[in-house]
């Protein structure tokens, strides 16, 4: 038996065919749909006469476009896409969990909650952060609107092998630093897009120390890398995330197989330190433009090329920030936590932790939506709603994206800066001349409490952040 | 598509652009394909008030009809939406030339005949240079052989056998697929766990 990645294992286990040209077909165990990248696909369908190939192996969620202040809503446009959903769901016998359903949310915090990702799978899905389940060592990826008609009607897509990339972080994170800090370092040191072309495999002894939170926090940010696929090895830890879930029993996979084998080599390989990371918050509008806090801004001087320099001026123009300013000196206008990325249980724990009898200051607008339905329902049994409400939050009483991408009506005015959790700093991403900040939703609290950007570090006197 | 593509070039060499910028969400809550070219750009080619902003290569009238776009590291990652491939063929761009591309943007464009020629950065600098120059920035793309043709120089790029085919081709990838059918039925029956989920209603 050859040695193999655990990527390529994922791969050989789903082909069902080779096709002319050197792509191949691969089959499609499980496929998610949202409201807004699959209405076309549902017409490609209806103009070519075709049906759904196996409606028990799709699942649909309305979370990019709903309103989370109340059910209805926001405008017509949303409400189009909401019943269009609706619509086309019925009429192929398709599973959605759409607003009021108490198993809505964010597609990728839906899908672990309810058992609908295991180990060995291979999950699709219209939205580019899929690459969340590699955290449960299943192979994950985004597609476009004409591949998610393509695994509608046939169960399968048409599949290039991509390179491999294995990250080692090893060695016990400071205190302080979360799962959010970790992957942005990886962004930080390889780039973003430096993983255009391949599937990375996340190991070593940093990464395993994570909880299924952590993991697919990870996992989730490795597409701002360029990563087609984001692995993690299936472990104890998996195994145990698995169990006592609405599809539990539909699972069947040995935790030991999915794994790379020793000696399995890598087309790329990049050694990361765990020990020398520190919280890190975004600067510009790349998710590799990060710096820990305690850092200042670049400089022009500081740059290698014209190319470098441009790029600089143009992100610290839209940013609204000079070189060489202190990041901590940053003056917040919002905080945000939601967003697939950190939204889960895990995050909104930590967060609470540390605003817990503390307030956020005036002039901050502080929002927190939690990632599905059922997150909110176990947060508000274990009291956290109070915690977030008391320091000045407001505690959205429905899920979905909001203004991870400002979809619905939670939109950033031009100009304001959030302090946000989510994963993309894009220019306009959470408002028209809206300027984001990532970091982990610690730090978002943290930031929310004294008015600018700030080390959640100093705030450790309330528990093990 | 034609095997060859002739048409101006224009550069637009800002790395890392992303798919809300090619198509800025407000332009998403469409349940067509259609009328995307206004949104194409939009906040680069319009400032709050609906204003042409100048600075946008597109807005210059000497590049108002460029049907190629010579492009920064990066172009098109983030977010999957095929919108952003549409709103650029809609608003006339048929070829786009970079050093890299985000996956599933590569992977959108292919499927609606938009061509991502794929070069070295050296090769991109020296196009990116001949398009800021009118005298210069007409290219004839050969998809079969693989070519850009431009007043100095003759350039290779990179483009997978099965992106040519599909280009060259435009046959529906959903409708060949479902040749194989049985290869997709042999599969189910070999591998009795994948056909197992049920998703709960
Ligand atoms: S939370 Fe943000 S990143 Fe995640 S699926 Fe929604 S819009 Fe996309």
């Amino acid at each position: 038996m050859t040695v193999r990645t655990l990527y390529n294992k994922l791969v050989d286990a789903h082909k069902v065919c080779d096709l002319p040209g050197g792509d191949i077909l691969v089959y499609v165990d499980f496929h998610i749909m949202n409201e807004y990248t699959s209405p076309q696909a549902f017409s490609g369908l209806e103009t070519k006469g075709l049906k759904v190939w196996r409606p028990g192996a799709h699942l649909a969620v309305v979370d990019h476009v709903n309103a989370t202040r109340k059910r209805e809503g926001p405008d017509e446009a949303s409400k189009l896409l909401i019943s269009n959903l609706t619509k086309n769901c019925e009429k192929h016998d398709i599973a959605l969990y759409g607003l009021g359903d108490p198993r809505q949310g964010i597609e990728h915090v839906v899908v672990p909650e309810q058992g609908l990702v295991a180990p060995g799978m291979l999950i699709a899905c219209g939205d580019s952060h899929t690459t969340t389940y590699g955290a449960y060592g299943a192979l994950g990826f985004g597609i476009g609107t004409s591949e998610v008609e393509h695994v509608l009607a046939s169960q399968t897509l048409r599949y290039q092998r991509l390179k491999s990339m294995r990250v080692t972080v090893d060695g016990k994170t400071a205190p302080g630093v979360t799962a959010k800090d970790i992957i942005m370092q990886v962004i930080k040191t390889v780039g973003a897009g430096a993983a255009n072309g391949y599937a990375v495999e996340f190991v070593g002894s940093t990464i395993h120390a994570q909880n299924m939170a952590g993991r697919m926090t990870i996992c989730n940010m490795a597409v701002e890398l360029g990563a087609r696929a984001a692995l993690i090895a299936a472990d104890d830890v998996t195994h145990a995330a698995c169990q006592g879930k609405a599809h539990s029993e539909h699972m069947d996979y040995d935790v030991a197989t999915w794994k790379s084998d020793t000696d399995a080599r890598f087309d790329h390989e990049v050694v990361i330190n765990g020990a020398d990371i520190s919280p890190l918050v975004s600067w510009g509008t790349s998710p590799d433009q990060t710096l820990p806090i305690g850092s200042k801004l670049p400089s022009e001087s500081d740059m290698p090329t014209p190319a470098a320099k441009q790029a600089l001026a143009r992100a610290l123009g839209y940013m609204g920030l000079s070189e060489g300013q202190p990041l901590a000196d940053i003056k917040i206008d919002r905080a945000f936590i939601g967003s697939c990325t950190n939204s889960r249980i895990e995050d909104l724990r930590s967060a609470a932790k540390i605003l817990d009898g503390r307030k956020v200051a005036e002039g901050v607008t502080a929002l927190i939506v939690p990632g599905s339905t059922a997150t909110r329902i176990h947060a508000e049994a274990e009291g956290l709603d109070k915690i977030f409400v008391a320091a000045g939050f407001e505690w959205r009483p429905e899920s979905g994206c909001s203004m991870c991408l400002a979809m619905n009506d939670d939109v950033a005015m031009d100009g304001e800066r959030v302090a946000s959790s989510t994963n993309r700093n894009f220019e306009g991403r959470q408002g028209r001349g809206a300027r984001t900040h990532l970091m982990s939703p610690a730090m978002v609290a943290a930031a929310a409490i004294a008015g600018h950007i700030t080390d959640v570090r100093d705030f450790a006197d309330k528990g093990d952040t | 598509m034609p095997s060859m593509i002739s048409g101006k070039a224009a550069a637009f060499a800002q790395p890392n652009v992303d798919t809300d910028v090619i198509m800025p969400k407000r332009f998403l809550k469409t349940i067509t394909r259609a009328g995307l070219a206004d949104g194409t750009f939009a906040d680069l080619r319009f400032d709050e008030n609906g204003g042409s902003r100048p600075e946008f290569v597109l807005n210059n009238p000497d590049w108002s009809d460029a049907s190629i776009l010579v492009v920064g590291n990066n172009f098109g990652c983030g977010s999957s939406r095929e919108h952003a491939v549409w709103g650029l063929k809609q608003l006339g761009i048929d070829t786009i030339i970079g050093t890299d591309f985000g996956g599933i943007f590569y992977d959108n464009a292919r499927k609606n005949g938009l061509a991502l020629p794929i070069v070295s950065e050296e090769t991109r600098n020296t196009l990116l240079a001949l398009a800021i120059d009118l005298k210069t920035a007409q290219f004839h793309i050969n998809i079969a052989e693989k070519t850009i043709k431009t007043a100095t120089n003759t350039f290779d790029f990179e483009m997978g056998e099965t992106v040519q085919t599909a280009l060259m081709e435009g046959k529906d990838e959903t409708l060949d697929s479902l040749k194989q059918a049985n290869y997709i039925r042999a599969f189910e029956a070999a591998n009795p766990n994948a056909v197992k989920l049920l998703v709960n209603k």
